[in-house]
């Protein structure tokens, strides 16, 4: 198995995390009107990167969310940063 | 009996040229069959396949063959079911042979409730035109006596959804019939060809940048599968889709011990035997985003724990070969077929997981898409602008794998 490294409980094994979605996704602010354009590019849209990507990602035993900036090809994990943190 | 000399080439080298009425980007069955049924349905053979690889050498050569169209919704039914009646003759009209073999296909059903859920797909499938059937525990048994029948199964079965028709293809095949016969009929083949630019002017795509040099079209399709968020980059715009390594299995050549094909969603399996004896079979996709062709250890475990627990009597064959496809999966598990958004570029892609069992169907709808500009009424609930209006076909039940 692969390992990743959790930035609060460090390398654990792949299948304890899971995929949350692509990093800089904002909601549309719904009180007010929303096209279905934006729903649709927040709902649906995805940059889908081959090769560098960054993605909010889940330690589903210790519950935090993480940015993880990882290559889409070799599979290698490049950083991990608490979301509280800004990424080096 | 001639020490296999005196075989001629099956298609073509051609040389790219500068302008063509179609170009398709991607030499996948998917393009190789919308430039046949460009030039055999529409009368248009200046048509480029321009193909980063070989031929067939993605999706189209690392799948499990699975052919069938047990579909719930109308409009994906019209789509699988046009495939496998166009699969069903294809050997014919390719004269060549793709090894179509309709042996069959059952989707396991462990409980008293998932007996309640197929036999709403099987009325579903019947009322959409398709054959089906809903199988008790014997005819179960019948048709594939391999699997595990124990009342201390893990998951024990009820019955199964049957398609008769369904079956499974030889899929190297499928892609050098259709190049074949593109070929014959005009259609120039370039391969080690990739498309590193499109061409735009005010707003059109015009042409396309590769590695050959420049080429430019009237029309442009693109049928990348996995690498269509890559396309959609090099042209301007994001897609609704992640790319996901599929894996695939294959083992060592046994006597024949299956004659069907069976797909449990329970334990996430699905297996046949190949006509040279192994099995092949697969499940759901990586967990992981990724457009590295190789699968990751969590799935390979389910997928071959689940078989060994399917047929317990396999438990102990040897792994021969395992591989994986990067598969394009969009929110609905249904494909998008249509404009891209940019005027002259086209896209057939989102398969997902079941791109070519839809080969036949994707191919004569694309070119009639490129050849008319307007979708044929099966396309037309594929279109990209069912993510906008939420029209979405959402088929992630129906093959029964999560995706």
């Amino acid at each position: 198995m692969q390992l990743f490294p959790c930035p609060f409980c460090g390398l654990r094994d792949e299948r304890e995390f899971h995929f949350a979605g692509e990093v800089g996704k904002t909601r549309p602010k719904t009180s007010e009107p929303v096209s279905d354009a934006d729903w649709n590019t927040y709902l649906n849209t995805q940059r889908n990167e081959k090769g560098a990507a960054r993605e909010i990602w889940c330690h589903v035993t210790c519950q935090e969310y993480f940015v993880m900036e990882r290559d889409t090809v070799s599979m290698d994990v490049l950083e991990t940063v608490a979301l509280r943190k800004e990424p080096s | 009996m001639r020490g296999h000399s005196g075989w001629g080439k099956a298609w073509r080298t051609s040389a790219l040229k500068p302008t063509y009425d179609v170009i398709i980007i991607g030499g996948g069955g998917h393009g190789l069959a919308t430039a046949y049924y460009l030039a055999r349905n529409h009368g248009i053979n200046r048509v480029a396949i321009l193909e980063k690889g070989w031929l067939g050498g993605g999706n189209t050569g690392r799948n499990t063959t699975a052919i069938r169209s047990n579909y719930y919704y109308p409009e994906s039914a019209a789509l699988y079911d046009l495939s496998l009646r166009l699969y069903e003759n294809l050997s014919k009209e390719l004269n060549y042979n793709v090894m179509f073999s309709p042996r069959g296909m059952m989707v396991l059903a462990h409980s008293v409730a998932e007996m309640e859920i197929a036999a709403r797909t099987v009325n579903a499938m019947q009322i959409n035109g398709t054959d089906a059937e809903l199988f008790d525990a014997e005819d179960v048994r019948k048709r594939a006596p391999i699997l595990n029948f124990s009342r201390e199964a893990r998951f024990p079965i009820h019955g199964a959804i049957w398609q008769g028709r369904a079956g499974t293809g030889r899929h190297d095949a499928v892609a050098w019939g259709y190049a074949r016969a593109a070929d014959s009929l005009g259609v120039d083949i370039i391969q080690n060809c990739e498309v590193t630019d499109v061409i735009t002017e005010g707003g059109c795509a015009v042409g396309v940048n590769t590695n050959l040099g420049e080429v430019r079209a009237g029309r442009i399709g693109a049928a990348v599968a996995g690498h269509s968020s890559v396309l959609a980059g090099i042209a301007g715009f994001d897609l609704p889709i992640h790319s996901y390594a599929l894996q695939a299995f294959v083992s060592e050549p046994l006597k024949p011990v299956m004659d069907t094909v069976a797909f449990s969603p329970a334990y996430g399996t699905y297996f046949s035997q190949s006509d040279k004896g192994g099995l092949v079979f697969g499940g759901a996709l990586d967990r992981v985003p990724s457009y590295g062709q190789r699968g990751n250890m969590p799935v390979q475990e389910s997928v071959v724990s689940g078989l060994a627990e399917m047929a317990p009597v396999l438990a102990k064959v040897k792994l021969l070969r395992h591989w994986a496809g990067i598969v394009d999966v969009t929110p609905d598990s249904s494909p998008i077929i249509g404009p891209s958004g940019i005027d002259g570029l086209y896209l057939n892609c989102g398969w997902g997981t079941g791109g070519f069992k839809a080969i036949p169907a994707g191919g004569t709808l694309f070119a009639h898409l490129l050849a008319t500009g307007s979708h044929h009424e099966i396309s037309r609930p594929f279109d990209l602008d069912r993510f906008r209006s939420g029209r979405l076909i959402d088929e992630g039940a129906a093959s029964g794998i999560a995706h």
